[in-house]
């Protein structure tokens, strides 16, 4: 099965992640799908990550991250960081088929990034909401 | 599940290389990264135990240009072999758009090849797809062995073993000399074009 988003759609995402999440000075933020896929991407004009590798293997781990939860009894974890040296990486899933990403310094605090990051995501879920991907 | 993305006009196609343990998924894609790393731009990905075998996937992206004037870029995947590994193999199916199944066509793993075909059958059925209508083809492995004296399924034994009801398209190759590596990976990435383009009509 194969899916597709309006220009329109396309376009209201990706205003979300630059006004929401690159202004506030995210390195790298992308919206994929739960089979690897990248819908929208934006970054910051220095960041020159392979993204298409990321996006698969966010998936996987997502993937695996959520099995484990269920191993021990939980639906799902609910906050989902890896913290580098320089660079840090959040997840954060939206409806039952797509992750948000986004890859940002030690210039913006974890707690600071999670609210913005819960905002992008509710406003992404209402463009995303009428669609389900499989 | 490909994403058709109309703004960038851009296609993503996720093909995954299944089968039994050891039986040359990997070498498959190490292969096709070797002959087409010009066009690759980026590093294969792997995670793998560190005895060497596939711990999560393998992962290669890959440009073929434009088709209809959409970038059509091919996602390769493949899963761990080992038969533990089924939750984890369960996880890279998902989406997936077209399948090859690698079989080994040692003597010694006819009943191998038998139980991972029916492994994929179980794991799609968990994603509603039915592997007689996923685009597939299907690979015989290693029959190069024969010329070393190492005892081999023939052509045909292998494909009442595997291909008697599926009828999939398949190949005689070799992963490690690169025998028919890219006439595979040719053959799935035309049924599965093939295959968005009359669920589009």
């Amino acid at each position: 099965m194969s899916y597709t988003l309006s220009n329109e759609q396309l376009s209201e995402i990706e205003e979300i992640l630059q006004h929401d999440l690159i202004d506030l000075g995210v390195h790298c933020v992308f919206l994929i799908d739960m089979a690897g896929n990248i819908i929208a991407n934006h970054d910051n004009g220095e960041s020159s990550h392979d993204i298409y590798s990321l996006a698969a293997l966010a998936a996987g781990n997502f993937g695996a991250v959520t099995a484990m939860a269920k191993i021990i009894g939980e639906g799902e974890f609910s906050l989902l960081f890896h913290k580098g040296v320089k660079e840090n990486i959040h997840f954060s899933k939206i409806l039952s088929d797509y992750l948000l990403i986004t890859i940002f310094g030690n210039d913006i605090s974890l707690g600071f990034l999670r609210l913005k990051v819960t905002d992008a995501v509710e406003k992404t879920k209402k463009i995303l909401g009428s669609f389900d991907a499989e | 599940m490909a994403f058709i993305n109309m703004k960038k006009k851009e296609v993503q196609i996720k093909i995954v290389y299944y089968g039994p343990g050891r039986g040359g998924k990997t070498s498959n894609l190490e292969y096709i990264y070797k002959k087409f790393k010009e066009r690759i731009q980026t590093e294969m990905i792997t995670v793998k135990t560190h005895g060497d075998r596939t711990l999560f996937f393998d992962f290669l992206p890959f440009d073929i240009g434009k088709i209809n004037g959409y970038d059509v870029k091919i996602q390769l995947y493949t899963v761990p072999g080992q038969v533990k590994y089924n939750a984890t193999r369960r996880l890279v199916l998902r989406g997936v758009d077209g399948i090859v199944f690698v079989a080994d066509s040692m003597v010694i793993r006819k009943d191998k090849n038998v139980l991972s075909i029916k492994n994929l059958e179980e794991n799609l059925a968990d994603y509603k797809k039915n592997i007689s209508n996923i685009p597939l083809v299907i690979q015989y492995n290693k029959m190069d062995l024969a010329e070393q004296g190492i005892p081999v399924l023939s052509f045909e034994e292998l494909e009442k073993d595997l291909n008697l009801v599926l009828k999939a398209p398949s190949f005689s190759a070799s992963a490690i000399s690169g025998v028919n590596v890219v006439q595979t990976m040719k053959k799935i990435i035309a049924m599965t074009i093939a295959s968005i383009k009359q669920e589009l009509k």
